[in-house]
Parts: C-alpha cells; structure tokens; sequence
C-alpha cells in the first residue's frame, strides 16, 4: 500500500515535469480561474468598504423644538439606546448647535448678524442617529411618529425629524446596497462557474490525449488506483503552481493599486492582500488542489470502465 | 489453455469472426495467419477481454475470460504480455521505466525491480538505450522494448498482434527470433502476421483465417493462402 503510494505520487510528479508544455498550459489556464477568484474577492473587499463608507454617511436627526428640557431629551436618548437597531446617537445640545452654526457661517457676515438681532437661540437640541443597517432607519423614525411607550411625550418637543426628507435618497441607498451586493454574488458564481468549467475541460483535454497510455496501462495489468494516481497527483500539482503564481501576480498587481487606485475604490488593496496574505493563500491553495484533483479524477474516470 | 468455442465476433453488420473453435495448449507457438481484416486482431482483443463475443465463450484454463470481475480481468492480465505493431509503450516513460512499470503495477518490490529489469534489457539488447525515451527510439528497438516489457512478469501467454508490421526484414526477424526464444522457456506464444516468410521460418502450428474463419490448421504449417 505504502509502496503503491510513493510509486504514484513519483510517478505522477514525473509525468508533471516531463510534459512541460502540457503542464505549462494547464497551469495558465488554472491561474486564469484562480486569479478571477482572487479578484472577486478584491472586488468584493472593495464593495464592502465602499458600502460601509456610505452606511456611514446615512443617518437620521431628530430636531428638538428650541427650549425643550435638556432631561427630556435624555430620556428619549435614553429610550432609544434601548432598541437593537440602533448602533450610535450623538447628543447635540441647542448652544452647541448654536456654536457649530457660527463656525460653519464665520465667513457670513450677513447671517451672523441677523443671528445677533435674535436675543435668544434660535436653535434646538438634536439627537443623531446612526442605525446598524440603513433599511432600519424607517423602523426607528415610526417610534416618534406614534406616541408609544419609548416616546410618551416626547412629540411635544420634536420640531422634525429629517428622515421623511432624506427617506427617498435613503430607500435608493438601500436597494443599491442590496442590488450591488445580489448583483457581485451572481456574477462572482458564474465567473467562477465558468472558470471551473474551462479548467476542467483543458484537464480533460490532456487526459484524453493519453487514452492509448491509459489503455496500455490496462492492459498491462495496472488497477485503476495505480493508472488513476499519478493523474491525480499531476493535477494536485498543477493546483499548487497555480495558487503560487497566482499569489505571486498579485503582490505587483496589489501594489500597483494600492498605490493608485486607493481614492477611487475607497480601501488600500495592497494593505488588504497583506493582512489577508495567508488566508488568501490558503484559499487558493485549496481551490488550486480540488479543481486540480477533482478534474483529473472525473476526467480520468471515463477510460478506466474496465 | 486458450480455448475458444463457436465464437461469433459481428461488429455492426460486419462479421469478423465467424464460428470459430480452436485450442490451444501450453508451450505452444501459434502463429495466426490471414490477410487484413480477416479477424486475427479481433481474435487477440477477445483473448483480452478488449473486446466480447457476439456470441460463444472465450476460456483461459476453464474460466470464461468475459466473465471475470474487475479485479479477476486486472490479475488475469498480468498473466499475459502483449506486444502490439504499433509498440503502445508509454511516451512520457524511458525504456527502463516503461518495462519497471508491468513491474510496479503487480506490485513487485524496488528491489526485484532494479534486478530483473537490467536482465531483460540485455535480453533485448537494449542496455545501453536503457533511460532513453520511446521516440528516442528506432522501430526495432521499441518492438524489444515492447517485448522486453511484456515478458518482465514472467507470464504464461504471450500475445504478439504483428509485431513485425513496422519494421524491417533484418529487425523482424530479430523479434521472431527473441519469441521463439521465449517460448523455448516455456511460455506460449501466440504470433498474428501476415508476413509469409516469417511465418514458413518459423516451422510451428499456423492457424490461417480467411474473413472470419478458420480455413486452415496446421501442426508445422506454412502461410498458404
């Protein structure tokens, strides 16, 4: 068995040295789907980071109405700390308001000064609200819209809350966010559908080339195990060149992004690839050695009926 | 040891073999002769298990070889070497691993190996072409190697199916004369040819075949046709 073993694995080594040409164009065509894979999974990374940045830029503020008691609004803070969707709020106080106005209008003589006219501020306290996904924002703006327990009396001292008005920009986010996120998965399945596809064709290609040596083998005596192995252990190896030089492509390619591309897709890929490095690898790695292996086995498998 | 009784071959509508009852006993060499297409590699494929009987049974000893399992068929091979007109040796293998691999493939140990495969190059003259590759090779020379592969397992039955059809006089007569060789040892040998002067050199039974049947058999016949 141990012997069998060490036989098929150097048989099937040496089948993968000596083809060269053969091996070489199995390798391109693999490294082909490995590095759809690997950029799938770049693209991915990239729509992730993009779609949290505009998660964050989404939220709701509750305008208070000027000269609502400060511990009122707290307790409605309070309340609304309670609910699982929400992932932040940000008390802003009616004089912080006041002074965040200032600032943003320092250079606007005109508004500052209609500002002073005013004795007393004319601004109101407000809470902003960040929820943990975007399609919750509506869930949470209907707690103020009903009196209910969570707002007993607080629609006394809401002014307005913006989400009405920034409901249709919202809605549109969201079902980007879900038609980008269904859309990359449906694509990233085909493509690697029809990479798999390809790559199990040219497999099948080579073995096919070798009917005649695999029919010699069987009639020389050899079991299928013994005809089938080193098939397999060439396309195990035709894996791992694969996932190596796919590795390898991607460190310039990774760079090169990185160092260009990093403002436009929103993430440093190359800071990514080398905290993934090992787990991307791995992947591939994986990938490389079941496409490899399983494509030999099933190709292999035709000729071998007795 | 070889036994066909009314065997029927028809491939589509075409016949190529047609009733066909022989035997044949251990330590004979059996030369089937016919022109091409008279049925005499059909005959060989079925004593394989390449091919199944339309009809009839093909026995080795008293096992019908069509019916053996997998495994049966796999341990009944290796009891037979074949040597082909077209050498079917195995492209990516040198000389020396092509007759280690009938070797590996029952199972014998690396030490066996590195023994007897030496011997049987020399046999076949092959030494010194030992790690070359097959199409390093000339015809002649892989018509020994192709022998020297099938007679590495020691085997009972020897199938040559024109093994002379690729090569010149001088190198035919050279094979002829390694399985003549052979079966002076004591393993049957059956010899398919169309080749006539070989065939009259050879002075053992020859079995003629003329569109898939049995016209002649001779105990030391001559190809008449």
């Amino acid at each position: 068995m141990l012997i069998h073993a060490k036989r098929i694995i150097k048989s099937g080594w040496k089948s993968f040295v000596r083809s060269g040409f053969t091996s070489l164009s199995s390798i391109l065509i693999m490294t082909i789907t490995l590095f759809v894979v690997t950029s799938l999974i770049f693209v991915q990374a990239a729509l992730n980071s993009s779609l949290n940045d505009i998660r964050e830029k989404v939220d709701v503020t509750v305008y208070f109405i000027p000269g609502a008691d400060e511990s009122s609004i707290k307790k409605v803070e309070e309340s609304l700390s309670k609910l699982p969707e929400i992932k932040d709020i940000s008390y802003t106080s009616s004089s912080e308001a006041l002074s965040n106005f200032k600032d943003k209008h320092s250079n606007d003589y005109l508004t500052l000064q209609a500002l002073d006219e005013l004795n007393d501020n004319p601004l109101g306290a407000s809470l902003n609200i960040k929820a943990n996904d975007p399609s919750q924002y509506e869930s949470i703006s209907k707690y103020f819209e009903n009196d209910n327990a969570l707002s007993k009396g607080a629609l006394t001292i809401i002014d307005k809350i913006d989400y009405s008005q920034n409901k249709l920009v919202i809605d549109r986010l969201t079902s980007i966010i879900n038609g980008a996120k269904s859309l990359g998965f449906i694509v990233s399945f085909v493509l690697i559908i029809i990479s798999i596809i390809i790559t199990f064709n040219t497999i099948r290609l080579i073995i096919y080339m070798s009917r005649e040596e695999i029919s010699v083998m069987r009639l020389v005596g050899a079991g299928s195990k013994y005809v089938q192995g080193p098939f397999i252990v060439s396309g195990i190896l035709v894996g791992v060149a694969s996932a190596v030089l796919t590795v390898l492509l991607f460190i310039p390619i990774s760079i090169w992004l990185g160092n260009h591309m990093t403002d436009f897709i929103g993430i440093n890929l190359y800071n990514y690839y080398k905290s993934n490095f090992l787990q991307l690898f791995i992947i591939m790695l994986g990938s490389g050695i079941l496409l490899g292996g399983i494509s030999s086995f099933f190709a292999i498998s035709r000729y071998l009926r007795k | 040891m070889i036994y066909f009784d009314n065997v029927t071959k028809k491939y589509k509508d075409n016949s190529s073999l047609e009733d066909v009852t022989l035997s044949i006993a251990p330590g004979e060499f059996v030369s089937i002769v016919g022109h091409s297409g008279a049925g005499k590699t059909t005959l060989t494929k079925l004593i394989l298990a390449e091919e199944y009987p339309t009809s009839g049974t093909v026995f080795y000893e008293s096992t019908d070889i069509h019916k053996l399992s997998k495994r049966d068929l796999m341990n009944f091979r290796r009891k037979v070497g074949i040597v082909f007109q077209d050498f079917r040796l195995l492209p990516g293998r040198t000389a020396y691993e092509n007759i280690a691999f009938a070797m590996e493939a029952t199972g014998k140990s690396d030490e066996e190996i590195k023994e007897y495969v030496p011997n049987v190059l020399e046999l076949v003259d092959l030494t010194n072409r030992a790690f070359h590759f097959p199409y390093q090779l000339s015809g002649g020379e892989k018509q020994r190697l192709a022998i020297a592969r099938a007679i590495i397992t020691q085997p009972d039955l020897i199938i040559a199916d024109e093994p002379t059809g690729n090569l010149d006089p001088a190198n035919a007569m050279e094979v002829i004369n390694i399985l003549k060789k052979i079966n002076d040892l004591g393993t049957t040998v059956i010899l398919t040819t169309h080749n006539k002067g070989l065939v009259d050199g050879i002075k053992k039974r020859v079995i003629t075949l003329e569109n898939g049947r049995i016209i002649r058999d001779d105990k030391e016949g001559k190809y008449m046709i």
